[in-house]
């Protein structure tokens, strides 16, 4: 698996497009704290950037890589090898990739304005752990959606379909939600649905180390009330985890019976 | 050795396997041939375990191959279409696949045998599509195999490489391995084949020698021969 893991990290950093995605982070970072230097007030900014982005481009990259390495991906399963470590060994490859781009690309901006000597480096560093989690969470979507739908084109539409579900639909309808039940206690249910959405999650999970109440929305406010801080930040971490393994098993279960 | 015993396998409503069956036992060259989408390329699949049959086993040198992977070490495997990460060089990915086999194999022999020492060092992404083939050949030959599996092993090349891949298949042949070809090129099958293996919707219409292919037909070109088992 490490094999396979190394090759296709290798083949990705390399590629253009993981250059663009380092570049834009770089200069998002540089930008926002040229603006506003207070290092807090940027992470919260990026914070509202990196829970939709990170999404999406895991989930572009992912099903982009499934579908033009499928002939390599052939050539590789011919090799005396178990397909569960083909699978892992890429997926691994692009969520690595990926999540380096992100940590290198704010990293360095943020190191160079003294993040690591202030108060908000625990800050920071739950906000790159978000945008990790995110990554890793979305790019196993995709490359699940890849595996399921020979037809290219279909599995890319299910995919952004699946990206905009969770990163507009959902908000769209738990507010609907909230205001057709607004009758019935729905503190439980609130809860909850926002343990459904990994988009949710990681935003609670990074406001409520910021502590900014004003921010936290109805769900945050829940959370904080129900588990505080740091039982909150506990479990927005497992359920994220959560959120990693199971579209990871089911890739790997679906692989396992796919005709290629 | 290889035993397919009644495979059947559908791709939603299409039937492309329909009770296949056939063994080979002895080293030889056996050409798969049939028209387009009579299930050929899905034959192979099934004998590497790339397509899983509905019915049916496959036996490898005496053991079912269903959900095995360690048997694929006797097996070298030639794909259709070479395409291959645009980002490695040609070094890279020979060694990646070294390191999948754990073996270093005969790389350098063949790289040299089809010319791509100057491109050892480019992407594959830059490569032509007829040097992408050559690497393709050089992957699938690199390793000991005791079987090997060519699906269109002539596309792209240029007669100086195409003379070079008949060579390399002869002096496996001479080794004692079984090569399964598949190709639409009659010349290559009458040149290098000793057994026809033809498929024709899913069932094997046609399985033993040249000779016996031509007899039963009453032609005398192959590619007569091979019409004739199409529409009788």
């Amino acid at each position: 698996m490490i094999k396979i893991l190394k090759y296709s990290f290798y083949d990705l950093i390399r590629s253009r497009w993981s250059y663009i995605y380092l570049f834009f982070y770089l200069s998002l970072g540089f930008v926002l704290l040229f603006l506003n230097s207070d290092l807090s007030k940027a992470t919260l900014t990026l914070m509202n950037i990196i829970v939709v982005l990170t999404p999406m481009i895991g989930t572009i990259f992912g099903i982009m890589y499934f579908y033009s390495s499928r002939e390599f991906t052939e050539l590789l399963l011919s090799q005396p090898i178990k397909r569960s470590k083909i699978f892992l060994g890429q997926y691994l490859g692009i969520s690595l990739s990926l999540s380096m781009s992100l940590i290198v690309g704010l990293g360095i901006p943020f190191a160079m304005y003294g993040v690591w000597n202030s108060s908000a480096t625990t800050n920071f560093l739950l906000l790159l752990l978000s945008g990790t989690f995110l990554t890793f969470i979305f790019t196993a979507i995709a490359i699940y959606i890849g595996v399921s739908n020979t037809d290219k084109i279909k599995g890319f539409g299910y995919a952004i379909l699946m990206w905009l579900f969770f990163a507009v639909i959902y908000d769209g309808l738990f507010m609907i939600s909230l205001i057709v039940f607004d009758e019935y206690p729905l503190d439980k249910f609130a809860l909850i649905a926002s343990l459904f959405n990994p988009i949710d999650l990681a935003r609670i999970m990074v406001l409520l180390k910021l502590e900014i109440s004003a921010l936290l929305g109805y769900t945050g406010a829940l959370f904080q009330k129900f588990f505080g801080t740091q039982t909150g930040l506990l479990l927005s971490i497992a359920v994220l985890l959560f959120w990693v393994l199971t579209p990871l098993m089911m890739l790997l279960m679906k692989a396992n019976k796919k005709d290629f | 050795m290889i035993t397919v015993n009644e495979i059947y396998k559908k791709f939603g409503k299409l039937t492309v396997l329909d009770g296949v069956s056939f063994s080979i036992e002895t080293g030889g060259v056996y050409a798969i041939l049939g028209p387009n989408g009579s299930g050929k390329t899905t034959m192979l699949k099934t004998i590497l375990g790339l397509v899983l049959p509905e019915k049916g086993t496959v036996e490898i040198n005496g053991t079912s191959i269903l959900s095995a992977w360690e048997y694929r070490k006797n097996i070298a495997y030639l794909p259709q279409v070479p395409r291959f990460p645009e980002n490695l060089t040609v070094r890279e990915l020979v060694q990646m696949i070294a390191d999948i086999r754990h073996t270093n194999g005969r790389s350098e022999e063949l790289i040299v045998r089809f010319g791509l020492s100057d491109f050892l060092g480019k992407q594959l992404g830059d490569l032509s599509g007829g040097t992408r083939q050559k690497v393709n050949i050089v992957l699938a030959f690199m390793f000991d195999a005791s079987i090997c599996i060519l699906d269109e092993p002539t596309a792209g090349l240029d007669p100086m490489s195409l003379i070079e891949l008949k060579k390399l298949i002869e002096e496996e042949k001479e080794k004692g391995k079984i090569i399964l070809i598949t190709t639409h090129i009659m010349s290559l099958v009458e040149e290098l084949a000793q057994e026809i293996i033809f498929l024709l919707d899913g069932k094997i219409q046609f399985n033993g020698s040249i000779e016996v292919l031509k007899n039963q037909t009453n032609r005398s070109k192959i590619e007569e021969a091979i019409a004739a088992l199409i529409k009788p």
